[in-house]
């Protein structure tokens, strides 16, 4: 397979297409519109002639002697009986036309200002590049479309109109594309250079057609149907309109029929070219398919999203992949995969034969493609493929020598690259270690579902198996996930413990977390650690130390920190401080802070200091640690978490009444015209904002005394305060109050006239009638509030609707943008011309995920050296 | 090494007391540890950058309008600013100042609010009941709000003088509470329409463009924040620290302070929009945004108009945005495409030179 590379693409010119260099490509003129013989055949000089290539099996190019993926196909041409103008060159038509004299063709300008302005040109295009050649090609054409009177011949210029979308007209008379071409021809080169055609790129008249080229059947194929029909191409439709009105003219010319008539095919001649180049230029009705389907042309083809360019040229299609929806394992590895064995029996991987694997290939070739670590094909030195069968078996282990290419199954430890779109980052695409297991999904460890933003509510991902030796060393070296775990967004692990696995380690670490011997090993055979441990009981911290390497030290702090004017360290009431002496935690729990996704700065320490793998274990222990321990202690949670004492809705309902109270007396200060107006604001927005502010203050005291009346032990608090999941926030909404909706920053107050629904007064603004919700969703929000909640609900449904697009297609700019932007050797950020965009990157040259939060962290660096001191 | 890391060395060996030998040793350590934390070369950092910004954004909101409080304006926000910056829209669609004040002043809160006063422009419309035309007569009749003049403390003759300045041509009389406008040539009614509507719009007090001020107060110094955005006249008023007065108008960043304000300006408004959000950007990533948007002088934007319509690449462009103008463009200029950046080499798959793709070691091999 290894080929050396002989030959590479160098450049890539564009030139416009002469009728010499038409003639010359064209392997054949085509002259008839019809395509086949009676007997299916292609007709010559017709539309399908096999010199211009082949699609159908079996025959061959009658050019290149190839069959149909052989042959790449060859151009024919047309003779067009009249000249028809480009409908994509009709700017540079007109600037042509307008600048220059009908009589001589020179520019109308004088010979001094030519020199002048040629001198000009060749310095812009030496100095600031091709590019700003354009804008003085600009400043040329707008001086010389005012002259009135040639300043080379004296002859008179006459106004030269464009009337969309294809005549010309000088004067009174309408040009027609051989006068049109017969003034493009005496354009003399070094002037049609000033008007921004280069005349190494071809000459004006070129860009009205004597010649039209025919595109090879490989680019537009026919398709036979079911019913044995064959169903040509739109391009070979459109070709075949072409031929058809091109013949007629020749006929109407040579029989020398009125002018009227040779005017209207020559337009509608034009109009057929105009379409097959085109189909949705303004004011020419597009042409249709038999159906009314507009036909799919060349522009069509190439334009947008669906086109050749972002379809086919820069995203392409690949084989050896897979796609399944994904469930969660937690047994599986942060850096593994589960692959359903059906999967692993489609996806093969290459495995060339030699001295030392030819008895262990012959194994699996001997399983064939049914039993799972086997082998579907083998591919000869000659580069011929054989399938493997119970036929063929036997046949292909004879003949197996060094040279043969095996593709053998997948199997565990094999790198496969797996993916979830969209694909934000370089994270959402991450080598794994493949593991083959039972059933039909994908699985994956809880902990990388953050970089893929994954979930398992039928999300389905992707998998694709590099096939050379070349691609898995560097998707090992680059993609794997221990590779990245720090994000380069801002330093900081992305991956890590989630949700239960938080949980697990908080309840563990808690001060009072004494566990029995028994337990302790069940714990540490679940997580897979051998310790001999002597003592009859254990406490949680000293189990989670377990997990740290011997000589770690850490200090930082929970989510929980007061942040105490006076911290008392290890004495933290609350148990607040973590430290970590030389791989023992002495104090503090263990939350989100230390270990979870995204923030946990415990991990980044032991990252930083014992590098990918070991933190990818250490997640995978800490996540195991964590489900454990709670299979031990079980845990779940209740409807009646949400519960509330009777004495607490007394006071929440106390202090709503109140907070509504206050809004009335407010209402009635500002009906009395007491209210002070704040500056540079009416009195009602003054009264908007205090009424705003009452509410959102009534509501935040409920949610106080949620706080303080909801019990340590409740599981949800539990989930709150170690930032498993949720908030206390979500707690107060769903038992308290869901308190104001707003809708575009105020409070709610669209609707009828001057009230929001028909059932209330006009210009009634308690708090009820817009939009204050007093009930929490547990208790159930009455008629009023749940219509006004589902009017928030839909804002931010149309919100995220609308959101999504723009910032897709943000990201598309971006990337566009910045994507040629590398290192170089000597540290400078450079694009794809070299380019120097800086000198380094970020002004210091550091990989963001070789940081602390974007910082080298100084103080921990000198810990470290004067701790190595004092060892010594 | 950096000069943050060097202060921060600093600072805390004096805290620990670090012997000479020690902090040399520290250093060394430093050196080490800042060399490998360095970039490797080949690092497609663009598109990291590029994901670093562009992924965040899917999580914004589009809440355009901000109410915090009554102390604060309405200024656009989330990923409609963050578009707007790397679009670098002419003029952004809420433009605002934040002006800082001399030592001198900043503490008084009186003497803050008068400054404020003086920022803010005046125009003819805010002074006046109504700005009638007499047909009858054929004149423009201006009905002067007095209340509203006592208010922003805009004296009669002033407002007469701004008057007569604009309108050389007509005559400008006074007439108890009214100002008669009476133009000097025979006009027909429509041109006293025009008239009425340039008449409402003229300056009379303040700096052009300015059209709300707001007192804050910032930490322990009163600051005004405004509407409406012209830094090259308020940088010139006196009191005013021109070192710490900013807008949140790139472009007239530009045109005062030059592009590396620009930069700069690019810099801070991405990092504070991304930061209200509550998203955590490292700042390098912004850093190379701004770079690329400014390093040829003027300020190009993240579109088919400016970064990417000016790559020399044809395919490059074409592959982005409007791909058939940029294909007829090429063939005209003969633009010749040497396969050099990311885009083209994946399209006639070849490797892209980027990554472990900037070696250009080739393998001989043997006969």
């Amino acid at each position: 397979m290894a080929q050396v590379i002989k030959e590479k693409i160098d450049a890539i010119e564009f030139r416009i297409l002469s009728p010499a260099i038409i003639r010359k490509m064209g392997v054949v003129k085509i002259i008839t519109p019809d395509l086949y013989d009676a007997d299916g055949y292609p007709i010559e000089g017709g539309l399908m002639d096999l010199r211009m290539g082949v699609v159908d099996p079996g025959l061959r190019c009658r050019t290149c002697g190839g069959r149909v993926k052989e042959c790449p196909g060859h151009f024919g041409y047309i003779e067009l009986a009249r000249p028809v103008i480009h409908i994509k060159y009709i700017p540079w038509i007109y600037d042509f036309l307008r600048c220059t004299c009908s009589d001589c063709g020179k520019i109308l300008l004088e010979e001094k200002e030519i020199e002048k302005w040629k001198k000009r040109l060749d310095k812009i295009k030496k100095t600031k590049g091709e590019l700003a050649k354009w804008n003085v090609i600009k400043l040329i054409s707008q001086k010389a479309k005012n002259a009135k009177v040639c300043p080379h011949c004296d002859a008179k210029k006459k106004k030269i109109r464009y009337e969309k979308p294809l005549t010309f007209i000088e004067g009174e008379t309408k040009l027609t594309p051989i006068d049109i071409r017969e003034r493009l021809e005496k354009i003399p080169d070094e002037h049609s250079e000033l008007l921004g055609l280069d005349p190494q790129a071809g000459r004006p008249e070129w860009m009205v057609l004597t010649l039209l080229p025919v595109p090879p059947v490989t680019v537009r194929p026919s398709i036979t149907l079911e019913s044995g029909q064959r169903s040509e191409d739109d391009l070979t439709h459109k070709l075949g309109d072409i031929i058809r009105t091109n013949q007629r003219l020749f006929e109407n010319l040579n029989a020398g029929a009125p002018e009227i008539i040779i005017e209207d095919l020559w337009d509608l001649l034009q109009y057929h070219i105009t379409t097959f180049f085109t189909n949705n230029v303004s004011q020419i009705p597009p042409a249709r398919h038999r159906s009314g389907r507009p036909l799919k042309t060349l522009a069509q083809r190439i334009r947008s999203k669906e086109g050749r360019f972002r379809r086919n040229l820069a995203g392409k299609r690949v084989n050896f992949s897979a796609r399944t929806v994904i469930s969660p394992d937690a047994r599986i590895k942060i850096d593994e995969v589960g692959i359903p064995i059906d999967i692993a029996k489609e996806l093969t991987i290459p495995e060339r034969v030699n001295e030392w694997n030819i008895d262990w290939l012959k194994e699996f070739i001997k399983r064939g493609p049914n039993e799972h670590p086997g082998a579907n094909y083998v591919i000869t030195p000659e580069g011929k493929r054989k399938r493997i069968t119970d036929e063929t078996k036997k046949q292909i282990i004879d003949e197996l020598t060094y040279g043969y290419i095996v593709e053998r199954h997948l199997m565990d430890n094999d790198i496969v690259i797996f993916n979830r779109q969209p694909s934000l980052h370089k994270m959402s695409m991450m080598a794994h270690r493949a593991k083959i297991l039972p059933y039909r999904t994908f699985r994956i460890n809880l902990c990388t579902t953050v970089p893929y933003g994954a979930d398992f509510d039928g999300d389905e991902m992707n998998l694709h198996v590099p096939q050379t030796e070349e691609a898995r060393a560097e998707a090992e070296i680059l993609m794997e996930v221990q590779n990245q775990i720090v994000t380069p967004r801002y330093g900081l692990p992305l991956i890590g413990c989630k949700q239960d696995h938080i949980t697990g380690c908080f309840l563990l670490t808690k001060k009072d977390t004494v566990l029995s011997r028994e337990d302790v090993f069940t714990l540490l055979s679940q997580v897979g650690i051998e310790k001999e441990i002597e003592k009859d009981s254990l406490s949680g911290k000293e189990i989670f130390s377990l997990l740290l390497p011997d000589d770690f030290n850490y200090v930082g702090k929970t989510r929980t920190c007061l942040k105490c004017a006076k911290c008392k360290e290890e004495k933290c009431p609350h148990d607040n401080y973590v430290k970590v002496v030389n791989g023992k935690l002495i104090s503090g729990v263990i939350d989100s802070n230390s270990i979870g996704a995204e923030d946990g700065e415990m991990l980044q320490k032991i990252i930083q200091e014992y590098g990918n793998s070991f933190a990818s274990d250490f997640i995978y222990k800490c996540s195991l640690l964590g489900i454990s321990y709670l299979k031990i202690i079980g845990f779940s949670i209740l409807p009646t978490d949400t519960d509330l004492p009777p004495r607490a809705f007394e006071k929440i309902k106390f202090i709503l009444n109140k907070s509504e109270e206050k809004v009335r007396e407010l209402i009635k200060k500002y009906e009395a015209k007491k209210l002070q107006a704040y500056p540079g604001r009416t009195v009602e927005e003054t009264l908007e904002f205090k009424i705003i502010e009452i509410l959102n203050k009534g509501r935040n005291i409920t949610g106080k005394i949620v706080e303080r009346h909801a019990s340590k032990d409740n599981s949800t608090i539990i989930m709150a305060t170690s930032g498993a999941k949720g908030s206390l926030l979500n707690l107060a909404l769903i038992s308290a109050c869901v308190g104001q909706q707003a809708l575009r920053g105020s409070r709610i107050n669209k609707g009828y006239t001057r009230r929001t629904l028909p059932h209330f007064k006009k210009n009634d603004i308690t708090p009820r009638c817009r939009g204050f919700v007093r009930h929490g969703y547990k208790g159930g929000l009455d008629p009023f509030e749940f219509f006004f909640h589902a009017i928030t609900g839909r804002d931010s449904v149309m919100d995220t609707s609308m959101r999504t697009p723009k910032s897709g297609y943000m990201q598309r700019r971006l990337i566009n943008a910045l994507q040629d932007l590398k290192i170089c050797y000597d540290g400078t950020v450079r694009d794809a011309y070299d380019k120097i965009i800086q000198f380094q990157f970020g002004e210091d040259g550091i990989d963001v995920t070789k940081t602390d939060y974007g910082q080298i962290n100084v103080d921990s660096i000198l810990n470290d050296v004067l701790s190595r001191e004092i060892k010594k | 090494m950096n000069l943050k890391i060097i202060s921060e060395l600093d600072r805390i060996s004096e805290e620990k007391k670090l012997t000479k030998e020690q902090k040399e040793k520290v250093i060394e350590e430093l050196r080490k540890r800042i060399e490998e934390a360095k970039l490797q070369p080949g690092e497609a950092i663009g598109v990291i950058s590029a994901q670093s910004i562009g992924e965040p954004g899917t999580q914004m909101t589009m809440k355009t309008k901000h109410f915090a409080g009554v102390t604060e304006m309405n200024v656009t926000l989330g990923l409609p600013r963050l578009i707007e910056i790397f679009d670098a829209r002419r003029t952004p669609s809420t433009p605002t100042m934040t002006i800082y004040l001399n030592q001198k002043y900043a503490n008084n809160e009186s003497i803050v609010r008068k400054i404020a006063s003086r920022i803010l422009e005046i125009k003819l419309e805010d002074i006046v009941n109504e700005v009638s035309i007499d047909l009858v007569n054929l004149r423009i009749e201006v009905e002067i709000n007095t209340k509203k003049v006592k208010m922003y403390g805009v004296k009669k003759d002033e407002v007469l003088e701004s008057l007569k300045k604009v309108l050389k041509k007509h005559n400008v009389s006074i007439r108890e509470k009214k100002i008669i406008i009476k133009p000097s040539k025979k006009v027909d009614v429509r041109e006293l329409y025009r008239l009425r509507s340039k008449i409402r719009e003229i300056h009379i007090r303040g700096i052009p463009g300015i059209s709300q001020v707001l007192p804050v107060q910032k930490g322990n110094e009163w600051i005004i924040k405004t509407a409406g955005s012209n830094l090259k006249e308020v940088i010139k008023m006196e009191e005013v620290d021109y070192t710490r007065t900013i807008t949140n108008d790139i472009h007239e960043v530009q045109r005062v302070l030059g592009i590396e304000a620009a930069r700069n300006a690019i810099i801070n408004e991405a990092l504070s929009t991304l930061k209200e959000q509550g998203l955590d950007v490292d700042i390098r990533h912004i850093m190379l945004i701004a770079d690329t948007m400014t390093n040829t002088g003027v300020i190009k934007g993240i579109s088919r108009y400016g970064i990417t319509g000016e790559k020399l690449s044809v395919l490059a462009r074409a592959s982005f945005e409007v791909p058939l103008k940029h294909l007829f463009d090429a063939s005209c200029h003969l633009e010749i495409d040497d396969l050099r950046s990311v885009v083209e080499n994946v399209m006639i798959n070849q490797p892209v030179p980027i990554g472990t793709g900037i070696l250009k070691l080739v393998v001989k091999p043997e006969k």
